[in-house]
């Protein structure tokens, strides 16, 4: 049995980023008393739905916000997010406080049938009775009411079959009073305290952050859990997860607090800058946390311990710059470096700021799995433009212009130059990461500046 | 955040800008900061520093500076020119002299980036000239006017505008506090640039040292491209500049010249009272039927060739000068000038820029890396264009910077250029000279103004219509006495500079006596006039806000407002004035609409 579901998880959670909330069938109706909500408590429910980043999963482009949709194209059959706004047919207009706690939480329809796990109730299962009333309080009455179904999912049997999902929560989610006490536990420092609750709760940052099992189960929940928790390395949609603990070269170990927090809030750091699946991340989520609520996180992130304690410590090597500066382009990849990459990422790899960031010392660049870095070279990225960070800067795509040759060439010099010495990377490689190459966003889509 | 969905024209706006240039941005960010709703229509298309500006292609001199990727289409719309009254004017069918853009960002997007003040003569030159040399230093069809502003109440609009453009430059005096640094002859400041100025090219050092050597007072000429990344008050970033040498006709791929692009419209297309419509051609500006009144403007829509209109309260005109005078005429708003009788407003005062450049050879051990270089990079004197520089005994009004601005010289037209004057077109001697030539020759420029007369103006073309059955606009205009006496005094100036930087050859070029306006070559994208501000209506279009005299719900943003021109480039004074008027309609003129300055 555990076989079978794990292959079931293995094909959801692989493609998927994380995310997605199951199928919540209509259920005969219970309604809300009518009495004056204060606004205040609706405005923290939807500060929690931020905190949990609801928006990601169910809304869809050209469909009402929260009124699900999405799809999730999996070897098995497409599935669509939910609707979870107030709608009594099509939405949760029925669900009542418990049930509505009961689906966040444990994962469990009103109908009594199990959520796919993608929803991240592992995670939200750590959100006090306060938060969920306040984010019960929201999608009732802070949410329009949208009358739209869901496209059906399209899942062939015997995986159409929802009964294994029991079996794996009754295995792997967890009880959510102990919940709540295991992160509430961690630390007496409120600030930390605080930083745990939202990286292990509402902010499912382990979701994909931390490694799943065989059983598709993350292999830590909490910081009390071991040195898995948070480390990083899958490859999800193309893109290797970095660990977010204290290792120097690969892990946040360089990252000042107010990286971090930079970071979450504008989606760029002097340290790096996001892309891939973590830019809808900021855009839709921790763009909206608070600063307090930020540096909490960070001072969190800040005291997990490396999960590799050996990594050398990174230490920038002026080589590098040196040999450019004086037209020696003789080590692999540097012609192909100083044509298409020096423009915005300098000589010395420090980048600029938070417009162009920098490739020196950059942990995305020195992971073991070079996924990301070759991905990003092939199919460009985007800094995408927030309410708080209005400008886009965006890296041109490579993948048409550049042979497998020379961008395996240019991904070594990266890797290795400036004192990152992680390993080369064969053309082979790059070729065989061709096939997984993310969509480059086309020219209609990219920002305007 | 990325605001995808099409920008549906509203059948009524607060305010109706026309044109999406810096003129044009500046206005639609402050109203809509007024809680003003904003459409601006935008006869181009957008161009996005992720496609078009994009690294490698955005720097394809072919495409480029070549074939006029960012400017326009002439195809559709152009101007007629003549010398003098007695010609039948002829179209201008191909970009040459002077470029204005198109599409969002307008000449904003394409410019080099020198980013000057006015001095505090040049927006009163009838006033110091009459109070230094009297009335009869003027001469006779000269019309030198006051733009009816100071310099001390433009000050903290030059401020704002820089602080926005992200400028690098170097402050002389700041609240009175002199640094001992920067341009001796600027007047003072009330805060010091954004950021520091750019480095020197080997070139612009040569000079500074060359300048110092001789007298004269060499600074760093105040430039839009950033020397270290930037976040202005708007929160808009830009990157910093690498010296790649393409600026001046451009997108640039670093996103550190500043652009209408990069440095205001971030901030401004997610705002949901602001609405941007492109290919939307302009055909009028409606009036009530007294004239006195604008009720909205009417458009092609160039994707379904529809006509459109669109009602508002209040009507921005901030496309290329020549543009905003052209729709003044189209939509009957003023009277149009008439040189003969001397009556009208609109069209008069019509100016360019006395600009030439000269070129020196360096010895073969120096090189100039003339492949280096920023549109606002360079060092510049005002020994020759400053307040107290005497003009009296050289009888000529006005004055020039002279300057080193190393921009990049890119392959062809450094093949273009050759060996310089009077040098073999071809053969083994042409692309010996050309190599010497790109790799030790520097341009030195004179930048000089030129002033307006009775016969430089502006009309409707009685003979040739655009596509859209519309009159051409005119322009009669040439070279007269006392620019040309000005500009070949400031080249004189140039010699003992470029003995200094040790020239081993000098081609010198000036202007000759008699010489005609010559709209085949290359010369700059200042235009200037036509519509210009001042304190009475029988001279100005505009009042000293910038504000129609005869309709006051249109303002008229653009270097159209100079009454004649300045040595200095004309888009950091454009900026200024935009933020000058767009300050007293939103402290006046929204409480109580109507003419802020009483008509005589």
């Amino acid at each position: 049995m555990t076989i079978r579901i794990s292959s079931l998880f293995n094909a959801l959670l692989v493609t998927t980023s994380c995310i997605l909330g199951g199928e919540i069938a209509t259920a005969h109706a219970t309604s809300t008393p009518n009495q004056e909500i204060p606004s205040s408590l609706i405005e923290q429910g939807h500060y929690q739905a931020v905190l949990g980043d609801c928006m990601a999963c169910h809304s869809a482009p050209g469909r009402p916000t929260y009124s699900g949709g999405f799809p999730f194209p999996l070897p098995i059959g497409t599935i669509y997010s939910t609707n979870i706004t107030p709608d009594p047919e099509h939405g949760i207009g029925t669900y009542s406080e418990a049930d509505f706690a009961r689906a966040v939480r444990q994962g469990i329809r009103k109908d009594g049938s199990t959520l796919y796990p993608a929803m991240p109730f592992p995670s939200y299962a750590r959100l006090s009775d306060a938060d969920i009333h306040a984010l019960y309080v929201y999608f009732h009455n802070g949410v329009k009411p949208q009358a739209i179904a869901p496209p059906e999912n399209k899942i062939m049997w015997p995986l159409s079959m929802r009964w294994p999902l029991i079996i794996w929560r009754w295995l792997f989610a967890p009880n959510v009073q102990k919940a709540q006490q295991r992160t509430a536990a961690e630390f007496s420092d409120p600030v930390l305290a605080r930083g745990a609750y939202l990286v292990e709760g509402a902010g499912h940052c382990g979701a994909c952050h931390t490694p799943r099992g065989i059983t598709m189960a993350e292999k830590a929940q909490t910081a009390q859990d071991g040195n898995a928790f948070l480390a990083g390395g899958s490859v999800v949609e193309g893109w290797f997860i970095p660990s977010l603990r204290q290792e120097n070269r690969t892990g946040l170990g360089r990252w000042s607090e107010q990286d971090i927090v930079d970071f979450l809030k504008t989606g760029r750091a002097p340290t790096g800058a996001s892309f891939g699946g973590m830019t809808p991340v900021v855009e839709h989520s921790t763009h909206g946390y608070s600063d307090s609520d930020l540096h909490a996180i960070a001072r969190f992130l800040h005291q997990l311990t490396p999960a590799d304690p050996h990594e050398q410590p990174w230490q920038y090597s002026p080589q590098t710059a040196s040999a450019l500066q004086h037209a020696d382009l003789s080590a692999r990849g540097a012609q192909v470096y100083i044509d298409r990459c020096a423009a915005c990422h300098r000589t010395d790899g420090h980048g600029y700021g938070t417009v162009f960031p920098p490739l020196a010392g950059n942990p995305v660049v020195m992971t073991a799995d070079p996924s990301s870095v070759v991905h990003i070279v092939q199919s460009g990225a985007t800094i995408q433009p927030l309410p708080t960070s209005v400008s886009a800067f965006t890296m041109p795509s490579f993948g048409k212009t550049l042979s497998d040759r020379e961008i395996a060439d240019v991904v070594s010099f990266i890797r290795q130059a400036w004192g990152n010495q992680a390993a080369p990377v064969s053309e082979q490689k790059v070729k065989q990461l061709r096939e997984t190459m993310p969509e480059s966003t086309p020219p209609s889509k990219l920002p305007k500046n | 955040m990325t605001s995808s969905s099409p920008n549906i024209p509203p059948s009524h706006t607060d305010v109706l800008i026309v044109g999406a240039g810096w003129a044009g941005s500046i206005m639609a960010k402050e109203l809509t900061e007024a809680g003003l709703s904003v459409t601006i229509l935008e006869r181009g298309h957008e161009h996005k520093t992720a496609v078009e500006g994009a690294y490698p292609d955005s720097i394809d001199e072919l495409r480029g500076s070549v074939r006029k990727r960012l400017f326009q289409d002439l195809s559709r719309n152009s101007l007629t020119i003549r010398h003098t009254l007695n010609q039948t004017a002829l179209p201008y069918r191909q970009l040459s002299a002077f470029l204005p853009g198109e599409g969002v960002g307008g000449a904003g997007l394409h410019w080099s980036g020198c980013q000057f003040r006015a001095t505090k003569d040049d927006l009163r030159l009838r006033s110091v000239t009459i109070e230094r040399y009297g009335h009869r230093f003027i001469p006779e069809d000269m019309h030198l006017q006051d733009y009816g502003v100071t310099y001390e109440e433009l000050e903290p609009y030059f401020d704002k505008a820089e602080k926005i453009f992200g400028t690098s430059g170097e402050a002389h005096s700041v609240n009175k506090h002199i640094t001992g640094k920067g341009n001796v002859f600027a007047p003072d400041r009330s805060d010091h640039f954004p950021l520091p100025p750019l480095a020197d090219t080997f070139s612009g050092e040569k000079f500074r040292q060359a300048c110092s050597d001789v007298g004269f007072h060499p600074y760093s000429i105040p430039a839009a491209n950033a020397s270290q990344p930037y976040t202005n008050p708007y929160g808009c970033q830009m990157g910093p500049c690498n010296f790649c040498g393409y600026c001046s006709g451009y997108d640039c791929y670093l996103y550190s010249k500043a652009s209408p692009n990069v440095n205001i419209l971030p901030a401004l297309r997610p705002h949901p009272r602001f609405t941007l419509i492109t290919e939307a051609q302009v055909l009028r500006i409606n009036l009530t039927k007294d004239r006195k009144h604008a009720t909205g403007a009417t458009y092609i829509d160039l994707n379904t060739q529809q006509e459109n209109t669109i009602s508002a309260d209040l009507v921005i005109l901030s496309a290329f000068q020549l543009y905003n005078v052209h729709l003044m005429l189209l939509s009957g708003i003023g009277q149009p000038y008439d040189p003969a009788k001397q009556t009208g407003t609109v069209g008069r005062n019509f100016f360019y820029q006395t600009i030439t450049s000269s070129r020196i050879w360096l010895p073969k051990n120096q090189y100039t890396n003339q492949f280096i270089g920023a549109g606002g990079a360079g060092v510049a004197i005002d020994d020759f264009n400053h307040p107290g520089f005497d003009r009296g005994p050289l009888g000529f009004i006005g004055g020039s910077p002279i300057w080193v601005n190393q921009a990049g010289i890119k392959p062809i037209a450094a093949a273009t250029a050759g060996g310089g004057k009077n040098r073999p077109r071809w053969g083994s001697t042409y692309k010996h000279d050309m190599i010497e030539t790109y790799k030790h020759s520097l341009s030195i420029d004179a930048h000089g103004s030129n002033m307006t007369y009775r016969d430089t103006y502006l009309d409707l073309d009685p003979t040739w219509k655009n596509v859209y059955g519309q009159p051409l606009l005119r322009m009669t205009f040439t070279w007269k006495e006392n620019d040309i006496r000005m500009n070949r005094y400031i080249v004189e100036q140039l010699k003992p500079i470029a003995h200094a930087m040790g020239a081993t050859r000098a081609d010198f070029n000036m202007l000759e006596p008699g010489q005609l306006f010559d709209s085949r070559f290359y010369q700059t994208t200042h235009l200037g006039g036509g519509a210009v501000m001042g304190d009475n209506p029988q001279t100005s279009a505009l009042n000293r806000y910038l504000q129609s005299w005869d309709v006051s719900n249109v303002f008229v943003i653009g270097s159209n407002a100079f009454p004649q021109g300045m040595g200095y480039n004309p888009t950091g004074l454009v900026a200024a004035l935009a933020y000058w008027s767009a300050h007293h309609i939103r402290t006046r003129y929204l409480s109580s609409p109507g003419p802020l300055v009483p008509a005589l």
